[in-house]
């Protein structure tokens, strides 16, 4: 279909327990959880939930200026970080591409919900004035459009070429990679910078989804509450962190000699138009975007070696999505291995897309599967490989990333070995 | 484009509003949401908008205004494309939205309730009412629409950068789509944000209030509002028999660079968009009969934009028009407004006019209409901005080619 | 406190859920199943949380989802508010 292919030469991460890709492997390999009593904000007992998964990273140490530090909300923050350690893996400024044909594709569903939160606090007087105070701070504009920080990571990267932010709720970590990976197919960049952020650990999210029951409330022991699979899953931990990737053209790296993490092979995008956070059992139009995933790819679904699960650990999401891995890769549902990273470093909504391709492109670097943590009780209904509570020495040339997310986002991605 | 939905300050319904932007009438007013205290004199707010009319109550408990105007934008470009959506595969319809400020005054609702209450008093529809991807999420739901979906967010661009979307969804096994965007930010916390950077207008005179393209521009109007179309393939419009208002020919994106102390861009990646767009659409400058101009109404960002139209079409030589004069700049809504109205332009072969022009200025040599006049149309350019960089270009080329 | 009625119910619903013109809750709603009278989890989370605010009677998740009626919230309701 495309002439030109989108490789990946460059990661950089932010996760909770670990900032940087090889600590971010690491804990991944090791099935160690980051979920803990969440810090971030004084989480009193009129909080449902009180845990989370946080990445502790200092900005100055990480190469942010105080001034940036002080006024960056945390999403821009963990996305410019990581988005440096991925132009610094890529070895791209040894022999910058020309600007016009950089792009920048980055993903967040909730923005800068922190320092927004924050100001309205300020301004209002702690909720008390519908009319708030004018503010002095120009920050503001930026915090209520979230763009801003793709136009920071566009600053970062001197991209001159198409610069978007997607903010499709959940699935904005695969669809910005998925977005950025078809600049390239059509030709119109060579490099794009893409990925995603998200920080949401604050009073007004972990609220809302308290009022919606979503999220564990296993506050005594926050390392095991998150539990994808599990029969006694209860839902899942709020997460933060961002990925940032660099993609290429295939030509374009391979003449320059980079190193090649993977392919982006396939992508495919459907939405269940059945309920905003709702998802029917049957997993039909996650399955219809697996196929066209694979199609795209060329893949069949018995060469997909590891398939890396949405896994939220809410008991519907399971459930569907275990019935969608079912009807889309037939019998091998039953063989690949399948797993869920979230149950180490918690959901971090339109993030954890980003993370969980970072997570595929290291296994398959590793040929080593990251595992389900806390799988210690199998549901009957959730009856595949999860890989329980360890990580697994697998080959893998394909691999198959999936996501859902509230507005009946479905999302799946494909990922071919290159070497 | 086979079908045009508008809300706008200026007319609620796409004839209303077309029929009032020919006639020059604006629906740049006084702010009436709530006392002026934010230095913010003027908007474009809509005024006449019964939302009980297009969201049945159980949807408007869990939806912003934002996401009510749009349910009405797509109702009104679905029935003016004569759709019948029982008879399009349902994997094979799409929805693009832009989003800025997405659920502002939901979100200010909500974070007052916390704040002033508790946590619990947060409402259950919080986390489905506020978030950038609310719209697309709804308006998939209430018309069964379960191909490829998305949201895209770049400020004022974001409403071309949607269509753009829709056309490659349409390359691609889609056949029909709802795109667009509005845009409702008219709640006091949701203006304080608008107001943070100085690029909105708090001049108090209305005749001087929101003047691109003059050398006394003081900023821009905010509005709320915009627009939903609905782009089919060929094939499908054939198929169905129906009329298309424009071909999209062409798009390009490009960023500026960094920007310099005042957040104002030193250099401009707009033309570079435009002659993109233009060699996407296969034209030449002199193939576009009328640019729609972002029109920022801020002296440096109209430098630019003169000087790109200058250097891609020559002095004087391409007629502009911005008739977001009589609406104020709708961010989400404002590139989807100015497509819809592109294409209404196209149909009817009329050039709608820029209000409020003083004087002809040596400034910026460009034609700017001012009064609206029949002429013939083939291709028309829709240009958007997005503050931070964000420069758009679309190309719409009508039936009449 | 003064029992909960389908009244106030409805009044509640209305509220926190809003109510559809055209379906909505006229008549006697009492038997029918709230998920047919168009109210999901959402709204029932809504319901429940107006509930413990106006008569400080908790419905918990999993009794929500067992009581798919209105008749069948008002006699929980009530019989916690006789105690």
């Amino acid at each position: 279909m495309y002439e030109n292919r989108a490789v990946v030469t460059g990661i950089g991460v932010v996760s909770p327990g670990a900032t940087g890709t090889k600590a971010f492997w690491e804990l991944l390999a090791d099935g160690r959880t980051a979920t803990r009593r969440i810090s971030l904000f004084e989480v009193t007992e009129e909080y449902r939930s009180r845990i989370a998964a946080e990445a502790s990273f200092d900005p100055l140490a990480e190469g942010l200026t105080a001034e940036q530090a002080g006024i960056w909300d945390r999403a821009k923050q963990m996305a410019v970080i990581a988005g440096r350690e991925a132009l610094w893996d890529s070895g791209l400024a040894v022999q910058p591409p020309p600007s016009e044909r950089v792009g920048v594709s980055l993903g967040s569903a909730v923005g800068s919900t922190m320092r927004l939160e924050e100001n309205f606090q300020r301004l209002s007087s702690n909720g008390a004035k519908w009319m708030v105070d004018m503010a002095h701070e120009p920050a503001l504009y930026g915090y209520m459009v979230p763009s801003s920080m793709a136009a920071e990571l566009a600053w970062e990267c001197s991209a001159e070429g198409p610069v978007s932010m997607v903010s499709n709720g959940c699935t904005s970590g695969l669809d910005a990679i998925g977005e950025g990976a078809r600049l390239i197919w059509e030709g119109v960049a060579d490099v794009v910078v893409a990925g995603a952020t998200d920080a949401p650990i604050s009073p007004i999210t972990v609220a809302s989804f308290d009022a919606i029951r979503a999220t564990s409330p296993d506050n005594d022991d926050p390392e095991h509450a998150s539990r994808p699979f599990s029969a006694d899953r209860n839902g899942f931990v709020l997460g933060e962190g961002a990925a940032v990737f660099v993609l290429e053209n295939l030509d374009r790296a391979r003449t320059r000699g980079a190193g090649c993490y993977g392919e982006i092979s396939g992508f495919a995008c459907r939405s269940n138009a059945f309920h905003m956070t709702g998802l029917r059992p049957d997993g039909r139009e996650m399955a219809e975007a697996i196929r066209a995933a694979l199609a795209q790819a060329r893949v069949a679904p018995e060469d997909i070696d590891y398939v890396n699960a949405h896994g939220s650990g809410t008991k519907q999401n399971d459930r569907h999505e275990t019935m969608a891995f079912k009807r889309s890769l037939g019998a091998h549902a039953y063989s690949v291995p399948v797993s869920s990273i979230k149950s180490m470093i918690g959901h971090s909504l339109g993030a954890i897309g980003a993370l969980e391709i970072a997570a595929c492109l290291l296994a398959m670097c590793n040929q080593t599967v990251p595992p389900t943590a806390n799988l210690r009780v199998p549901d009957p209904e959730c009856d595949l490989d999860y890989v329980p509570v360890t990580a697994r020495e697998w080959p893998i040339d394909s691999v198959l990333s999936v996501g859902s997310g509230f507005g009946g986002f479905q999302t799946a991605m494909v990922l071919s070995n290159t070497r | 484009m086979t079908g045009v939905g508008v809300v706008a300050p200026n007319g609620v319904g796409t004839e209303n509003y077309w029929a009032a932007t020919l006639a020059g009438r604006t629906g740049i007013a006084p702010v009436t949401r709530f006392d002026a205290a934010y230095g913010l004199h003027f908007a474009g707010e809509v005024s006449d908008f019964d939302a009980a009319s297009w969201v049945p109550g159980r949807l408007r408990a869990q939806t912003d205004r934002w996401t009510h105007f749009s349910f009405a934008a797509a109702d009104l470009a679905l029935r003016d494309a004569q759709v019948d959506l029982a008879q399009v595969d349902e994997y094979e319809m799409s929805v693009y939205s832009a989003s800025s400020a997405a659920g502002a005054e939901f979100g200010q609702i909500e974070l007052t309730n916390l704040w002033s209450g508790s946590p619990r008093d947060v409402s259950a529809y919080q986390s489905i009412a506020w978030f950038y991807a609310a719209t697309t999420g709804q308006l998939s739901i209430r018309h069964g629409m379960r191909g490829p979906c998305g949201v895209v967010v770049s400020e004022q661009a974001g409403g071309i950068d949607v269509m753009a979307c829709a056309r490659r969804a349409l390359g691609a096994g889609t056949r029909l789509a709802l795109v667009g965007g509005t845009e409702a930010p008219m709640s006091p916390f949701g203006v304080v944000c608008l107001m943070a950077e100085n690029r909105m207008s708090t001049i108090t005179d209305p005749r001087m209030a929101f003047l691109p393209f003059d050398p006394e521009a003081g900023g821009a109007v905010p509005g709320e509002g915009g627009a939903f179309m609905v782009v089919e393939s060929v094939e499908s419009a054939t198929h169905r028999g129906v009329h298309a208002y424009a071909t999209v020919a062409g798009y390009a994106a490009t960023f500026d660079p960094r920007p310099d102390r005042d957040r104002l861009p030193v250099r401009s990646g707009l033309r570079r968009a435009i002659e993109l767009a233009l060699e996407d659409a296969g034209c030449n400058p002199h193939d576009i009969d009328l640019v729609f101009a972002d029109a920022a109404g801020l002296p440096r960002l109209d430098r630019l934009e003169a000087e790109a139209l200058n250097q891609v079409f020559g002095k004087r030589a391409v007629a502009v028009t911005a008739p977001k004069t009589m609406t104020g700049r709708l961010f989400a809504g404002g590139a989807a407004l100015d497509v819809a109205t592109a294409a209404l332009a196209l149909r009817d072969q009329v050039v709608p006019p820029t209000v409020g022009l003083r004087r002809r200025s040596e400034d910026y040599p460009i034609s700017l209409v001012a009064e609206a006049e029949h002429r013939p149309l083939r291709t028309v350019l829709v240009l958007a901005r997005g503050h931070g960089g964000f420069n758009s270009a679309l190309v719409l080329s009508g039936a009449h080619r | 406190m003064s029992a909960l009625t389908v009244d106030e119910l409805k009044e509640i619903l209305r509220e926190r859920a809003g109510e559809d013109e055209h379906t909505g809750l006229a008549g006697d709603i009492s038997d029918a199943e709230f998920a047919d009278l168009g109210y999901d989890s959402l709204a029932m989370f809504e319901v429940s949380s107006e509930i413990k605010k106006r008569y400080r009677v908790a419905l918990p998740d999993d009794v929500i989802g067992e009581l798919p009626t209105p008749r069948g919230l008002i006699d929980y309701v009530n019989q916690r508010l006789a105690r």
